[in-house]
């Protein structure tokens, strides 16, 4: 295996694997301050339990995603150090905003899941919303940085060079808007479905459980507004790669032949060599009416690309239709879900819907790391997008096959330990219910 | 006004020194865990996870804060490290890794099992060689061992970390850690005076240590790294600072051994800043020494003014944060200097802090 190779596996699988954690951390603490709220409101200590028993899985996946959040950080340095010692004063400033961001992340955090003893009620609250606050801005911070490598902005090229640079503008690229929104977006919906389609599980376990029902109640409201919302940011940032990385575009369609009024493909499997999709199933005209909202406009396919600057067209076309057929699947379900509700007024348990929603459980997150293979697998051959190539970011550090198989042994084997300790955890009903929660408060009590 | 980068290299110390000082502790408490012995070993242990529960997440930034001001503020030096000093980087973050999930894992499963016990043996182990690496890192870029071309690196992946300084160097950080952890834990243990005996002949001991350790750095570094030896002792501003920290270190140990534990606690830390503000004023002008200058190496100055805005701007948020976090959770005696009778009833969760729910 080349290095090259070696050092893109090991950032794709710690990215793959962080965003998992990074996105529960941004989604997790609006449910529980939903549910505290909840409590504080209406006096109901169901909603207490619940936000307490989402506190603790909240707390084993933050920390598994603050730990490889840090190894993210390195790694850039690590592996494409060309690219850090270019871009770092440019891309910069996003990082440190998030460097704070993170800070009363991890702050409030500790207080929120540590001090339910120790401060006053709306203090806790407060310090809730805090987190989920933070948590997301500073996802919203990364995510800016991630935009400029698509679209870079801020500083002029002299011989190679940046020069009269300007890290507001790299930082408000235009990518920046589509992207963030449709990432945090994302985070909330996988995290709510994911969550919904557990207690569902619980709920068929244990029929007639308040907790549960109010569990599914608070995240399927999460996951139903944002599934229908997904699709309209899809379409602002599909628009955008459009006009702005058409090589992207292209092959995230898999669109070969620039063509006025252009057919979508759906589904099938790419062939670079040949430029043919085999199985896709066309429909006339639609991919112009997508791209550009107009069904006679030209859509440049990627014969106007020279081919060395092609993506792997393949894959980005491949993990595009997951993510956009789990879109519309996730917004098909939380449509469901909301009329049933609207018919009954409940939390709807049907069973067809119960199994519907357990089985669209994993696939939010299945949906979410589909959009990265998009994102960063289309932009390729480019680290920055038409202005450094991923080979000239490459560390010259050799053997980069050893830290790509540590840190996949590491992670494989921390996902197994989190799954099972989750399952535990949270799904098996805590022995001791909820009276003290965490540890902490114990010890004082015994001794003071 | 001083000027934008030595500014920017100052900003990147200090967040060092908060790391040292906090997250050490952290690291330092996770060496005292691999070493709980006799009666009162699960306590020992007990107190450790409590004591770090709640805040390490928190401490742990200050780390994620150093890395990101030095690949904005000084990109080349930052590929120019991540490069020459990849392995033990690499080792360092496998160390942070399953530290940070060993140390939830163990805290959320239940209480008995071998399971849990196996976690803990992870989190000590990962909390002891996570220190000495990022000794080696920092003895790396001291000693002029690494070599650079045109940002590339010439001197091999091992020889600036591997040898007998480097290691040298990390275990003076792992001990340095272990010393402050062993002091803070005398403060968190006020209301049990056995285990806070267990942690004071810890302190002392580790306090023997570190002058141990001091002094073997201090003769390797006449060979090994001679730009901080040199600056170290030649400088104006070197004897001052000597003076303080040996006032300091001297001060910490009384401290401990006559039972005056914040007081001591106030000197540890005020040693640690010390020493790293002492190391890191030997290293001027170099972030690694011989090779990258940090006026050199600065990003432009509006890239530094921003970034220095914008960490003015967020201190505003983080220190007042901060205040509240510890207040909360290791009470007042948080923020206290030196004994005073009394404190010993302010503590977490003590008299003054009545549950505010049932």
């Amino acid at each position: 295996m080349s290095d090259l190779l070696a050092a893109r596996l090991q950032m794709a699988m710690s990215l793959g694997f962080h965003i998992i954690f990074a996105s529960v951390g941004i989604a997790m603490p609006l449910l529980m301050v939903i549910s505290e709220g909840l409590w504080l409101r209406t006096g109901d200590e169901t909603y207490l339990k619940l936000a307490r028993r989402w506190a603790k899985g909240t707390a084993i996946l933050f920390a598994v995603g603050a730990v490889s959040g840090t190894v993210l950080s390195f790694e850039l340095g690590l592996l494409w150090p060309r690219f850090m010692g270019w871009a770092g004063g440019l891309i910069g400033m996003p990082f440190s905003l998030e460097g704070f961001a993170f800070f009363t992340e991890a702050i409030f955090l500790g207080v929120y899941l540590y001090g339910w003893d120790r401060v006053g009620r709306i203090a806790h609250w407060v310090a809730g919303w805090l987190v989920a606050i933070s948590g997301t801005l500073s996802g919203i911070f990364v995510v800016m940085a991630n935009a400029w490598m698509n679209q870079p902005a801020g500083f002029d090229l002299v011989d190679g060079q940046p020069e009269n640079i300007d890290p507001m503008a790299a930082m408000f690229n235009d990518a920046a808007f589509h992207q963030t929104l449709h990432m945090t977006i994302a985070a909330f919906l996988a995290t709510s479905f994911a969550v919904a389609a557990i207690h569902t599980a619980l709920l068929r376990r244990h029929p007639g459980s308040a907790f549960h029902r109010k569990a599914i109640g608070i995240a399927l409201t999460v996951g139903v507004i944002t599934a229908v919302i997904q699709p309209i940011s899809g379409d602002i940032s599909a628009r955008f790669v459009a006009e702005n990385q058409p090589a992207k575009l292209a092959a995230l369609e898999a669109h070969w032949e620039t063509a006025e009024g252009a057919a979508l493909t759906i589904g099938g499997i790419p062939d670079a060599d040949s430029r043919t999709t085999r199985f896709g199933i066309q429909i006339p005209r639609a991919l112009s009416l997508l791209a550009h909202h107009d069904p006679n406009a030209e859509v440049t396919g990627l014969d106007q690309i020279p081919e060395g600057e092609w993506p792997p067209v393949a894959i980005v076309h491949i993990a595009f239709q997951i993510m956009v057929g789990i879109g519309f699947l996730l917004m098909g379900v939380g449509i469901w879900g909301a009329l049933l509700y609207w018919r009954r007024r409940a939390v709807p348990e049907h069973p067809w819907f119960q199994w519907a929603l357990m089985l669209c459980g994993p696939l939010g997150f299945v949906a979410v790391e589909a959009g990265w293979t998009v994102t960063e697998v289309g932009r390729q051959p480019w680290i920055i997008f038409q202005v450094m190539r991923t080979e000239e970011a490459l560390t010259q550090v050799p053997n980069l096959i050893v830290p790509l198989i540590s840190f996949t042994v590491l992670y494989i084997l921390l996902s197994i330990a989190t799954a099972w300790l989750l399952y535990r955890q949270v799904v098996i009903e805590p022995r001791e219910e909820e009276t003290g929660g965490e540890f902490l408060p114990r010890r004082r009590h015994a001794t003071a | 006004m001083p000027p934008l980068d030595l500014t920017a290299a100052a900003v990147m110390l200090a967040a060092l020194v908060g790391y040292a000082v906090l997250g050490g502790a952290d690291f330092g408490a996770g060496v005292w865990d691999l070493l709980a012995r006799g009666p009162r070993a699960a306590r020992q242990r007990e107190v450790i996870e409590q004591a770090i529960a709640p805040i390490w997440e928190a401490n742990h930034v200050w780390l994620i804060l150093v890395v990101v001001v030095l690949f904005t503020a000084f990109p080349p030096a930052f590929g120019a490290i991540m490069t020459a000093l990849h392995i033990p980087v690499t080792i360092m973050l496998v160390g942070i890794v399953l530290r940070g999930a060993s140390f939830v894992f163990r805290a959320y499963d239940s209480r008995e099992d071998h399971v849990q016990q196996r976690w803990g043996r992870v989190f000590a182990i990962s909390s002891t060689i996570t220190p000495i690496m990022l000794g080696t890192i920092i003895a790396g870029i001291s000693s002029g061992d690494i070599e650079l071309e045109d940002g590339y690196v010439m001197s091999g992946w091992f020889n600036s970390w591997l040898g007998v300084f480097p290691l040298a160097v990390g275990g003076f950080t792992l001990v340095l850690f272990a010393y402050v952890a062993a002091i803070f834990l005398t403060v968190e243990t006020f209301d049990e005076p056995d285990l806070q005996e267990d942690f004071r002949r810890r302190g002392l001991l580790a306090a023997i240590a570190l002058g141990a350790f001091a002094l073997l750095v201090a003769l390797l570094a006449g060979d090994h790294a001679p730009q901080i030896r040199e600056e170290l002792f030649r400088s104006w501003w070197s004897w001052p600072l000597q003076i303080a920290t040996g006032v300091a270190a001297i001060g910490a140990l009384a401290g401990l051994y006559l039972r005056h534990f914040f007081l001591a606690r106030t000197l540890a830390v005020a040693q640690v800043a010390l020493i790293l503000v002492g190391w890191g004023a030997s290293m001027s002008p170099y972030l690694v020494v011989d090779d990258v200058r940090y006026d050199d190496a600065a990003a432009p100055d509006i890239t530094l003014k921003l970034m220095l805005g914008a960490l003015a701007v967020g201190s505003l948020i983080l220190f007042p944060s901060l205040y509240y976090l510890y207040r909360i959770f290791k009470g007042r005696q948080a923020f206290a200097l030196i004994d005073l009778p009394g404190i010993d009833d302010a503590g977490p969760g003590g008299a003054d802090e009545p549950p505010t729910r049932t």
